[in-house]
C-alpha cells in the first residue's frame, strides 16, 4: 500500500516536471497567435493568425532561417559521412590509437562549447581567415562528427559479423560489401546521426556565435533583438521547426519499430 | 600479404578524414587559443609571442568574483539537478513500464527549440508584468517592488532548466542497467526499501550521477546565456566575460588566457572523470 503511494507520488512528479519543462515551449507557441501591436510581444493581446502570413516580412530574419537551413544540411551531410567513417571504424576494428580516437570524441562532446568556440575564434584570428558562412560550417561539422559517430558506433557493435563473412565468401570486394552488406545495416543509424547533427547545427548558438563574424543565423539575429523586443514571426519560427523536429522524431521513432518486427 | 596490410590500414582510412577534421578544428585550435595568450599587441599591429604568464594572473585577480560565482552557480545548478532528476530517473527506469520511451521522449522535447529562445521564453515568464508575476501581484499576493529577473535565482533556475535533460538521461541509463534480480536477491535477504536503495540501487547509480554531473557542471558553469537574458550585472559570469573580451573589446590575449584558465578548472574535473570512470557513459548518453 505505502509502496503503491509513493508510486503515484513520483508519477505526479515527473508530469509537473514534464510540465515545467514544456512551459516555455507553450509559451512560445502561444505568443505567435498574439495580437501585439508594436515588437514587445509580451503581454496577450487577442488572439490571431495574422503573423502566420507575414511570416517572411523581416528580410533580415528570414535571410538568417534560410542560413541557418542552408548549414545544418551541409552539417547533416559532412558530419553525417565522416562520423559514419569513424563510428564503423570504432565499432568494427581494433586498432592502435583506439583510445585515443575515444578520448578526442568524449573530449569534444564534454568540452564547454564557450571554450571550442573561443578556440576556434583564436584560431582564425592567428591565421588572419575572414568569419562567416564557412568558419560556421567548419565549427558545426566539428562538434557534430562525434555525435554521430557514437550513434552509428553503437549500431555497428551489434551488427552479426557473419552475415558480412559470407558476402566476402560469395565473391563480394570489401567495398562491395560494404555498400551492399554494410551500410544498408548502418544505414537507420546514419540517419538518426545526420538528424541529430541537423538538429545540434540549427539550434546552435555558442559556438557560432564565436565563428560568425557579422554573419547571422537565426539563433543569433534573435539574440541580437533580445533588447528591442522579439516580433512574433520568431515565435512562429522556433514552433516549425519544434514541431518539424518532432514529427521526425516520431517517424524516426515508428520506423524503428517496424524494423524490430 | 597485401590483403592482410590492406585490412589492417583499413581502420585508420576510415578515421583519417573525421579524424583530422576534429585534429584541425578542436585541437589545434586549444593550442591557437594557449598561443595566443601568451602573446601580446593588438588587433591593429598584430600580435607577438612574448610568454607574457602576467596576462593569467592579471585575469584570474580581475575576474576572480566572476570565475567564482560561475563555480558556484554551476555547483548549485547540479546538486539542484541531481535532487531533480534523480526521482524521475527511479520513476521511468523501474516504473515506466511500456512507456519508458514516451516519458523519455517529454523530457527531451526543450531540445526541439533552440537554446536562446528557450531561454528568452523564460524572459517572458519571469519579467515583472509577465504572465506569472502579474497576476500574483494583482491579487496581492506578491509586493509590486517584487522581482524575479535579474536575480541570482533567476540565473540559476534558467541553468537548471536548460541542462537537465543531461542529468536525467545519464542516470535513467545507469538505473535501467541494474538487474532486477540484484534487487530481489537484496529483498529476499530482508532487505527494507530503504535499505535496498541505499545499498543496491542507489551505489549502482551513482556511475550514470557521476556522468550528469560531468555534462551539466561543464556547461552551466561555462555559460553566458543564461546570466546574460535573466541575469543582471550582480550575476556577471565568467562566461560574459569571456564573450565581451573576445567579441566585443577584442582583447584576444585576455580572453584567450580566462578561456584557457576556464578549460583548466574543467578540463581537471574531465580528466579525473575519464580516469577513474572511463568514456563510455558519457559517450553512450551522447547515443541516444
Amino acid at each position: 500500500m505505502r509502496r503503491r503511494l509513493a508510486d503515484r507520488v513520483l508519477f505526479v512528479y515527473t508530469w509537473l516536471i514534464i510540465i515545467w519543462l514544456c512551459l516555455p515551449i507553450g509559451v512560445m507557441i502561444l505568443f505567435g497567435f498574439n495580437d501585439t501591436q508594436g515588437r514587445f510581444n509580451q503581454t496577450w493581446q487577442g488572439f490571431t493568425l495574422k503573423w502566420y502570413g507575414r511570416l517572411f516580412d523581416i528580410p533580415d530574419l528570414t535571410n538568417a532561417l534560410w542560413r541557418s537551413v542552408v548549414i545544418a544540411t551541409l552539417t547533416m551531410i559532412i558530419a553525417g559521412a565522416l562520423g559514419t567513417l569513424i563510428g564503423v571504424a570504432l565499432g568494427r576494428y581494433r586498432f592502435r590509437g583506439h583510445g585515443s580516437m575515444n578520448f578526442i570524441m568524449f573530449a569534444a562532446i564534454s568540452s564547454p562549447e564557450l571554450v571550442m568556440g573561443a578556440s576556434l575564434l583564436s584560431l582564425f584570428v592567428s591565421a588572419g581567415a575572414g568569419l562567416g558562412v564557412a568558419t560556421i560550417l567548419i565549427a558545426h561539422v566539428m562538434f557534430s562528427i562525434s555525435f554521430v559517430a557514437v550513434v552509428v558506433r553503437a549500431r555497428v557493435i551489434t551488427l552479426d559479423r557473419n552475415i558480412e563473412e559470407a558476402a566476402r565468401d560469395l565473391g563480394a570486394g570489401p567495398w562491395t560489401t560494404f555498400r551492399l552488406v554494410t551500410l544498408p545495416m548502418i544505414f537507420p543509424a546514419v540517419i538518426a546521426g545526420g538528424l541529430l547533427a541537423f538538429a545540434l547545427s540549427i539550434d546552435d548558438f555558442v559556438i557560432t556565435n564565436f565563428t560568425s563574424g557579422t554573419t547571422t543565423t537565426f539563433p543569433l539575429w534573435i539574440w541580437g533583438v533580445t533588447r528591442v523586443g522579439i516580433p512574433p514571426q520568431v515565435n512562429i519560427m522556433g514552433t516549425l521547426i519544434f514541431a518539424f523536429g518532432i514529427l521526425i522524431a516520431i517517424a524516426n521513432s515508428i520506423a524503428a519499430r517496424r524494423r524490430l518486427r | 600479404m597485401g590483403g592482410r596490410l590492406r585490412t589492417r590500414l583499413t581502420p585508420y582510412a576510415l578515421i583519417l578524414p573525421g579524424g583530422l577534421w576534429l585534429l584541425l578544428f578542436f585541437v589545434v585550435p586549444m593550442v591557437a587559443m594557449l598561443s595566443l595568450s601568451l602573446q601580446e599587441g593588438d588587433v591593429v599591429s598584430g600580435y607577438q609571442l612574448t610568454f607574457r604568464w602576467q596576462t593569467y594572473v592579471d585575469g584570474f585577480t580581475n575576474y576572480q568574483e566572476q570565475i567564482v560565482r560561475s563555480l558556484w552557480y554551476g555547483l548549485v545548478t547540479t546538486v539542484l539537478q541531481i535532487v531533480i532528476a534523480f526521482p524521475i530517473a527511479y520513476w521511468i527506469a523501474f516504473r515506466g513500464g511500456r512507456r519508458k520511451s514516451m516519458y523519455l521522449f517529454l523530457l527531451l522535447l526543450p531540445f526541439f527549440v533552440s537554446f536562446v529562445l528557450r531561454t528568452i521564453s523564460w524572459k517572458f515568464i519571469l519579467t515583472d508584468e509577465g504572465l506569472l508575476l502579474a497576476p500574483l501581484k494583482d491579487l496581492g499576493l506578491l509586493p509590486q517592488e517584487f522581482h524575479v529577473l535579474g536575480t541570482a535565482p533567476a540565473v540559476i533556475l534558467g541553468l537548471t532548466y536548460n541542462f537537465l535533460p543531461f542529468m536525467v538521461l545519464p542516470i535513467y541509463v545507469a538505473l535501467e542497467r541494474v538487474d532486477p534480480r540484484v534487487v530481489e536477491a537484496a529483498r529476499d535477504l530482508y532487505a527494507s526499501p530503504v535499505q535496498v536503495f541505499r545499498r543496491v540501487i542507489f551505489p549502482l547509480s551513482l556511475p550514470g550521477v557521476f556522468a550528469g554531473v560531468l555534462m551539466t557542471f561543464v556547461p552551466a558553469s561555462s555559460d553566458y546565456v543564461n546570466s546574460e537574458l535573466l541575469g543582471s550585472s550582480n550575476t556577471f559570469m565568467i562566461g560574459q566575460v569571456i564573450q565581451r573580451q573576445y567579441l566585443s573589446n577584442q582583447n584576444y590575449p585576455t580572453a584567450s588566457a580566462l578561456s584557457f584558465t576556464l578549460m583548466g578548472i574543467l578540463l581537471i574535473g574531465i580528466f579525473i572523470y575519464a580516469r577513474v570512470l572511463g568514456t563510455e557513459d558519457v559517450l553512450k548518453v551522447a547515443a541516444r
